[in-house]
């Protein structure tokens, strides 16, 4: 463009054509770089480079790495070698390991409904017109913001088998005559675990699915409440669908970091008792660490990877906006 | 007869000033033990170590510190962190080639990355013949090919019988029960009286360890034999694990998930009457601010672990190493450091100081004073005379680590005890558990 301005404001003599041909290639230079500037693909990916420059040092290298160590026999203190898929052969015959997964599968699938539907209801209850609204809701917030490892340290006091404030009180209202094992027996401690991080996690839910809420347009109740519906098939037909984007990302989310929990079982229980409540990622952190099996403890780790992936997928098709929610037909 | 009698006030009179210069030196020490070393100029040493778990540690621990750098001018900065958070580090250390130069470290860390540490042979032996030698379990630990020293021991976390000497006289026994059958019967009368005792048996690397690995040697029972052969699954390790069964009705509710300071709670707070640990419970009961807890001191008596159908004392202690990484910028000065930390004038005052928590690796120290100035220390003085390896009967390494963190052997005892495995199945997998530690 700015070249051939020159050129027309030069018209066709020599000298000028030997400037705007100096002009020129510099100019070409200067065109390109503010071509590429203008350019909104190329001026995006610019944007993203630091970002993407963290993201890959920090997420992308370890993980390559991790999955690396996977293949190897490496131990803490020595390098190792290829071994192929032998760790996650021996992983899968291991009964440990196994319970592992087991335990992972179970507490997440537990907790997360179920912090579903607590989230779900207290959102419903914080959208109406409520008392100090603002003061409630940062209030219900707060146990997600604790740092996980003190209220692990609370929740290990509540649950202890000699001291539990729980057991404490029962007693003293006269319900029960012996202090509840909650940690001691293996049932016992896969539901307080799973108990300690719905308190945990709740709040999250609640919050991102309140913020939901507060999108869906009161016309839509109206037009629905002067056709006739009931206040549950507002909620079937209006909220629900409405939400659906909503709930697919923070089930996601909510999904990923209770698969991935590890400093609430770590504080509670260490993985007892008898490998009860040992998560993947708990598992994964006794063999690497203290018992020296990087490679082991890495493969464990990674094998995580192809459920979080189709927790993901899930919500990813969950994601999708269909036709109807804009107004067109599905 | 004046003059005999003037020479021997001398004499004595100089031992005495002496003794109140340098300490209790009351064991005659080897003259011939050499020692010449001078620390590179301008050196400065990092050291990694373990939190104390008594103040006193610590304070003397910084104050022999202080005294190496002000008497050779080198510089030492000593970080501590948790027990269990060294050994990671520790192997960070090695992994990396960088980090502390000196890492004091626990059980058999060193025999996981043996070639990144410094040989220390000249140490040893000069400390082995001053101080009338380590015990014999240092050797799996810091020697493995019997010739060369990879680190020099500390010493270990002593871990004796804790119980309440008036529940035990009202249980009908005199005094500590010095073998298995008696130990059985006693725990059952303490439960009858309702003051019932309480053993870790969940994931507590201390505690737990201490009692299940005790539990199965006792009834001589072993995790692999002298060829690193897993021998676990055998009819002495069963019957370890039907006498388990009889004493686990006898434990108070939990135990399945206690951690380490589980047992430590509970005792303060009364809830049980017989524990294992080391000797922090006395010394919180004896520290303690709070009347009750105070009054418990007295109450509070000590015993070695009791001896079952194997015939001897088969007990596991925390053991402490002291490590020189080989990527350390002043070798010398290491070496110069240990060897200063671990002589009597600064290891003597640090045992006191740390209230005999930590029970020494030399022989002589077994006459420092701490062991006999209350006769309820005496019976930790021996916690390293009388434990075995926990890779025992086998060598120490990466398999021997790594069944160790993965709580085999305890869970195989919280298992069968808890009844949600029988015996036999409980040792089968172990047995299959271990096979894949030790695979050839």
């Amino acid at each position: 463009m700015r070249v051939a301005a020159a050129l027309r404001r030069c018209g066709a003599r020599a000298r000028c054509r030997q400037r705007t041909y100096a002009a020129a290639t510099e100019g070409d230079v200067r065109a390109s770089v503010s071509r590429l500037l203008d350019n909104r693909n190329a001026l995006g990916l610019l944007f993203l480079l630091p970002a993407g420059a963290l993201l890959l040092l920090f997420l992308t290298y370890p993980l390559g790495l991790g999955v690396w160590l996977g293949f190897t026999d490496t131990k803490i203190g020595r390098g190792g070698a290829w071994v192929g898929l032998e760790n996650y052969e021996f992983l899968f015959g291991d009964a440990v390991a196994r319970l592992s997964l087991f335990n992972t599968l179970f507490y997440t699938v537990v907790a997360s409904v179920i912090k579903f539907a607590l989230g779900l209801w207290l959102a419903l209850l914080l959208n109406k017109h409520v008392p100090f609204k603002t003061v409630v809701r940062a209030v219900v917030l707060l146990p997600f913001i604790v740092p996980t490892a003190l209220s692990a340290i609370a929740f290990w006091w509540i649950y202890d088998a000699q001291f539990s404030v729980i057991s404490w009180t029962l007693t003293e209202l006269g319900l029960i005559d012996r202090y509840i094992d909650f940690l001691g027996d293996p049932w016992n401690a896969r539901l307080s675990t799973i108990a300690a991080n719905i308190w945990r996690g709740v709040p999250f839910v609640a919050i991102c699915l309140l913020a939901g809420l507060q999108t869906i347009s009161p016309s839509y109740y109206e037009a629905a409440s002067l056709d006739g519906a009931t206040p549950w098939q507002q909620f079937r037909y209006v909220t629900l669908p409405l939400l659906t984007p909503i709930i697919a990302v923070v089930m996601t989310f909510s999904v990923l970091f209770t698969f991935t929990d590890f400093q609430l079982i770590y504080v509670l229980t260490r993985g007892g008792p008898l490998n009860a409540t040992h998560l993947m990622a708990t598992l994964s952190f006794q063999r690497a660490i203290p018992g020296g099996a990087l490679g082991e403890g890495a493969a464990l780790a990674v094998s995580m990877v192809p459920f979080l992936l189709a927790a993901i997928l899930f919500s990813y098709f969950g994601l999708q906006r269909r036709a109807w929610q804009q107004g067109g037909a599905d | 007869m004046s003059e005999f009698k003037r020479r021997r006030f001398l004499k004595t009179s100089a031992a005495v000033a002496a003794g109140a210069a340098a300490g209790p030196l009351i064991w005659v020490k080897d003259a011939s033990a050499q020692w010449s070393n001078t620390p590179e100029k301008g050196a400065k040493l990092r050291v990694l170590r373990w939190k104390r778990f008594v103040q006193g540690d610590e304070d003397q621990y910084l104050a022999n510190v202080k005294k190496f750098s002000e008497k050779y001018g080198v510089e030492v900065r000593v970080d501590a962190e948790g027990w269990e958070d060294v050994r990671p580090k520790a192997a960070v250390a090695a992994n990396t080639g960088a980090g502390p130069d000196i890492i004091l470290s626990t059980n058999d860390d060193a025999n996981l990355y043996p070639e990144k540490l410094l040989d220390v042979t000249d140490v040893c032996t000069y400390l082995g013949k001053k101080y009338g030698g380590f015990y014999p379990v240092c050797d799996p630990y810091l020697r493995p090919n019997g010739k060369n020293w990879i680190g020099v021991p500390l010493g270990v976390a002593g871990v004796c019988m804790v119980y309440r000497e008036s529940h035990m006289k009202a249980a009908g026994f005199s005094t500590f029960p010095r073998d298995t059958d008696g130990f059985l019967k006693l725990c059952k009368a303490l439960k009858e009286k309702g003051t019932p005792p309480g053993f870790a048996l969940g994931n507590a690397t201390g505690d737990g360890n201490t009692f299940c690995q005790w539990l199965v040697w006792a009834f001589g029972g072993k995790l692999v034999d002298a060829n690193n052969k897993v021998v676990i699954d055998s009819p002495e390790t069963i019957r370890a694990l039907e006498y388990a069964k009889e004493l686990y009705p006898t434990f108070v509710p939990g135990t399945l998930a206690w951690l380490d300071p589980n047992n430590n709670k509970a005792f303060l707070d009364e809830q049980i009457s017989l524990t294992n640990n080391g000797i922090s419970i006395y010394y919180a009961a004896k520290t303690s601010k709070d009347p009750k807890v105070g009054a418990l001191a007295a109450d509070i008596n000590h015993s070695n672990m009791p001896i079952g159908p194997a015939g001897k004392p088969t007990e596991f202690q925390l053991f402490f190493n002291q490590m020189i990484f080989k990527h350390s910028k002043y070798p010398k000065a290491a070496k110069e450091f240990i060897r200063f930390m671990m002589e009597e004038e600064q290891f003597g005052p640090w045992m006191q100081a740390s209230i005999g928590y930590v029970t020494q690796p030399l022989v002589a120290y077994e006459k420092n004073p701490i062991w006999t100035v209350d006769p309820k220390h005496t019976p930790y003085r021996d916690a390293m005379k009388i434990m075995r390896p926990i890779g025992y009967a086998g060598r120490l390494g990466y398999a021997s680590a790594g069944a160790a963190a993965d709580f085999i052997v305890v869970n195989m005892i919280a298992e069968a005890a808890s009844g949600s495995k029988t015996p036999a199945e409980a040792a089968e997998r172990a047995q299959k558990r271990a096979e894949r530690y030790y695979k050839v």
